[in-house]
């Protein structure tokens, strides 16, 4: 069984329990290890960014250089934690002072990083590591009829890294097809959510969920799938304040993809975390799953 | 005597990734401006914005909320045909703006920003709640009873954190930190 590292990040403990649980659930079933990082620390999302450059990256190296201790290329679900990690890695490998300066903090935790590893999305773990045809031939429960929208949000194309395409991937459409699912051709798929701009600047945040949601429903959207836990509790939490604030009447399913794809691969319902939604994602289970998925 | 350095070069010297000063690459096109999904709530747009800093207009600047407003999409990055990292120069200003405490008065972010920071640097860990009162205050009462209900029904399905939680070589941590930051006593 091939063996990461995995970065849950600070989300993953209970806001998007259930991202965590199915990420584990799902690779787990399809030959592929998360070994969760010991004593792993928060990458600071975008905040310790605006605060201090140094001191963010010295934060997250910890994380790398815990991983690289285990010999394991590091994982990450959410995002934003994803996008940190890949940027500090990436920097630290090209630039020998900031390595220095970062391993002279690192000391203190006995610690040091030296750039032999990699870091992945989960995402890019089912698409490049286990290869959508394996996915397929593990589909037990396909989601015929079930159109989902795949939110790619910013950060697992944004900024530019090797090997994606930052304009026009397709891979999400490839992970949701091969779950038997209608793929929906979602003009908004890159655009951003709002992170967290729905704490800082809410009007405008809300604006911006809007746009995604009506979108969706323009395109018969059954259910939005997301890849990351901001992205996911700005369009799902937050839909009765956009009602309210814009007179609209939005109430759409958001699932993480590594939930449909466990329904599609028939675990329960349960273990992949279903029943914590705000927006009740029932009906579209009693209307689409095949047979009930026990 | 050496020259005072301009707005531009001061906030080129806080680019870690991108070496020298890529504002002055800027060709005015505007694309970062028509690809920003948050530029009609900003009070400058974000080419606007590097022209502002290219002319040494400091102050302007610092008091608008268009950096604040940058969410960090990393659209305008990816287009610049500059190869401008604008999403990075807007980290840039922020901590600019943290740091010279310049920020406009009425932005939630840069409070924002701090609170986060110091829970992580006490714990090792974000913690949802503790957030919550940097921003509410900028909310009327409709929207925090909006958010009220929408964090107990949170806490009902089991997504609200009850207990801020901790790693465990917290001691190492905070000295790792100190090696970064040095902070004195302040705890």
């Amino acid at each position: 069984m091939k063996k990461f590292a995995y970065f849950p990040g600070c989300s993953l403990e209970k806001l998007a329990q259930s991202y965590n649980n199915s990420s584990v659930e799902t690779t787990r079933l399809l030959g592929v290890e998360l070994q969760e990082l010991e004593d792993w620390n928060c990458c600071g999302a975008t905040t310790y960014f605006h605060v201090d450059q140094l001191l963010a990256y010295t934060l997250v190296a910890r994380n790398l250089a815990m991983a690289e201790k285990e010999g394991l290329d590091l994982v990450a679900p959410c995002s934003a934690c994803y996008k940190n990690a890949y940027f500090t890695n990436k920097y630290i490998k090209e630039d020998p002072d900031l390595a220095e300066h970062i391993n002279y903090a690192l000391e203190e935790d006995d610690l040091q990083f030296n750039g032999t590893i990699n870091v992945h999305h989960v995402i890019e773990i089912f698409v490049n590591e286990i290869g959508v045809e394996k996915i397929k031939s593990k589909i037990t429960n396909p989601l015929e009829g079930l159109r989902v929208a795949p939110y790619y949000g910013c950060q697992i194309v944004r900024p530019k890294h090797n090997g994606t395409d930052a304009e026009n991937p397709h891979f999400f459409e490839e992970l949701v097809s091969a779950m038997g699912a209608d793929t929906v051709d979602y003009p908004e798929r890159l655009r951003c959510c709002g992170a967290s701009l729905i704490m800082t600047s809410r009007h405008a945040a809300l604006n911006m969920v809007r746009t995604l949601l009506q979108s969706a429903v323009d395109c018969e959207t059954n259910v939005i799938a997301t890849a990351c836990p901001l992205c996911q509790v700005n369009l799902e939490c937050y839909q009765p304040q956009v009602n309210e604030e814009f007179g609209t009447n939005f109430n759409m399913p958001v699932l993480y993809f590594t939930q449909l794809l466990g329904l599609a691969m028939g675990l329960p319902p349960k273990k992949v975390g279903i029943g914590s939604e705000l927006v009740s994602a029932a009906p579209i289970f009693d209307k689409y799953l095949k047979r009930t998925v026990r | 005597m050496a020259a005072k350095p301009t707005f531009g070069q001061e906030i080129s010297n806080l680019l870690y990734a991108s070496h020298g000063n890529p504002l002055t690459n800027c060709i005015h096109c505007g694309t970062c401006s028509g690809t920003c999904p948050v530029v009609d709530f900003m009070d400058q747009t974000p080419r606007r914005l590097i022209g502002m800093i290219n002319a040494d207009l400091k102050e302007d600047v610092l008091a608008c909320n268009t950096y604040w407003f940058c969410a960090s999409c990393y659209h305008c990055t990816v287009r610049c045909p500059a190869q401008i990292d604008i999403a990075d120069v807007m980290y840039a200003v922020k901590r600019y703006s943290i740091w010279h405490k310049t920020y406009s008065e009425d932005l939630v972010g840069p409070t924002f920003s701090e609170t986060f920071v110091k829970t992580i640097i006490r714990s090792g860990r974000s913690y949802e709640p503790v957030l919550a009162p940097t921003y509410m205050f900028s909310m009327g009462i409709k929207e925090v009873l909006q958010e009220a209900h929408m964090a107990t029904q949170m806490m009902l399905k089991g997504r609200m954190p009850v207990l801020p939680t901790k790693i465990k070589r917290l001691e190492n941590f905070k000295k790792m930190v100190r090696r970064i930051i040095p902070m004195g006593g302040a705890k």
